[in-house]
């Protein structure tokens, strides 16, 4: 670990007290060495309208997916782009963003499959910070150009595909989305654009839990004891130890897989970014309409 | 080639101007010079469209007065993008002829060249404004 953890009591409650750090300890540790700040957010014009100091701009959108193939960037570009902005292998990467975080996740997600160390969230991201009337600056980064190696990206263990989904049947799914999309009344979630999903409802057998349930209002996570009560209770996960999660593009739930991976532990949790906007659209796959989930094909 | 009223055509020769790595901060001052709502507006948002393909909320209406039309166009300060697409929309019709607006090209939007920068599925948020003020003019002067 490059970088001394955040201390704070809630966050020693959950399986990775060091995948968090507070408002408080960030506004402590603003400039240190080897401590990179990323904003990720759904609006790219966000940070420039101010961000915190020293932090720098990662788009989801523009920059860590491919522009051609539906897919992540790969090891080359990651390499490029990050020795661009200044970011070395060892340095601890603390991500914020707007919208609870979602983009945040997702990109703490993605460098997860690249293996990076030492990646932080900010609890309660953006939108605490803000209300919390912490510093803001609108100064454009400068940081010393670095030389990020090129590492294969590997998707074995954090990502599943729609052929994952088929092998998973049996074992838990978890669909974050809103009840609406879930059971099939609409394909997006409310007041966003369509992406195109041609059927609405949901993956057999999966169960649903908005991601927005395991966050309180000021966007910081639940404790411990809540989320346990919503994911190994109420959702039945119990002992699961590999669990896969999906929602319409994959970014609502690495907010959720981040949850089940880093807060409460569980052993193999993969997120499904193919999600609603693949598995409504593909061809001859099983579909589970309305408000139960449904039981897993037994012939896949 | 499209012909836009000046209103467009000096936007489109604003972003054509600077260099690309320049484009979106041009975008925020436009999205900082969005107007606010007048007070028959703010006050009455059950008055106001949503924009239901657009990310964040972003609420517009349409007046016609005498022939012209009178685009008003609200979105939140947390989302700078959405607004910077609404005040650019605004600025570009905003009082023009209502066949102006009837018959304003969706090629606007492209040739402000922000698409590789922001990315389609956000552009798509503008044509979803677009389409709904030509409907609304459309809707009130039949």
């Amino acid at each position: 670990m490059a970088y001394p953890t955040d201390p704070s009591p809630k966050f020693q409650t959950y399986s990775h007290p060091e995948a968090l750090v507070s408002t408080e300890w960030l506004a402590e540790n603003l400039d240190p060495p080897g401590l990179v700040i990323i904003e990720c957010d759904e609006d790219i014009l966000l940070f420039e309208t101010g961000h915190i100091p020293g932090a720098i701009k990662l788009d989801w959108h523009t920059e860590l997916n491919d522009p051609i193939t539906r897919d992540f960037l790969n090891g080359q570009a990651l390499s490029e782009l990050f020795s661009v902005k200044g970011i070395s292998r060892t340095d601890t990467l603390v991500i914020y963003g707007d919208k609870s975080n979602w983009w945040a996740t997702y990109a703490f997600w993605i460098l997860k499959l690249f293996g990076h160390e030492d990646v932080r969230i900010l609890d309660g991201g953006r939108a605490k910070w803000i209300e919390e009337e912490r510093q803001i600056s609108t100064a454009a980064p400068s940081r010393t150009k670095t030389d990020y190696p090129v590492v294969v990206r590997d998707d074995l263990e954090l990502r599943a595909f729609k052929e994952d989904v088929f092998q998973h049947f049996g074992n838990p799914l978890i669909d974050v989305r809103s009840p609406e999309e879930y059971s099939g009344e609409r394909t997006h979630m409310p007041n966003y654009p369509d992406e195109g999903a041609l059927r609405g409802g949901h993956i057999p057998s999966a169960a649903s839990v908005p991601w927005s349930k395991s966050v309180n209002e000021d966007q910081t996570f639940k404790s411990i004891d809540e989320l346990k009560h919503l994911y190994i209770d109420q959702a039945g996960l119990g002992e699961a130890s590999d669990v896969i999660a999906y929602c319409r593009i994959g970014e609502r739930s690495s907010h959720t897989w981040f949850v089940l991976k880093y807060l409460l532990g569980i052993e193999r949790v993969r997120n499904y970014d193919g999600s609603w906007t693949e598995w409504g659209s593909a061809v001859q796959v099983p579909i589970v309409k309305g408000t139960e989930p449904g039981s897993a094909p037994v012939w896949f | 080639m499209t012909t836009y009223p000046d209103s467009a055509r000096e936007l489109i020769e604003a972003f054509a101007e600077v260099p690309k790595s320049s484009r979106l901060e041009l975008l925020l001052e436009y999205a900082n010079a969005l107007p606010p709502l007048p007070d028959r507006y703010s006050n009455h948002p059950e008055l106001l469209e949503r924009v239901e393909e657009c990310q964040s909320p972003v609420f517009l209406f349409v007046e016609v007065l005498n022939g012209n039309a009178q685009i008003f166009l609200t979105a939140p300060l947390e989302a700078p993008t959405t607004r910077g697409f609404a005040s650019l929309l605004q600025i570009a019709l905003n009082g023009q002829p209502i066949d102006v607006v009837a018959n304003f090209s969706d090629e606007f939007i492209n040739e402000l060249q922000l698409t590789e920068l922001v990315s389609p599925l956000r552009i798509r948020g503008m044509h979803g404004m677009l389409a709904r003020i030509k409907r609304q003019v459309a809707e009130k002067t039949k």
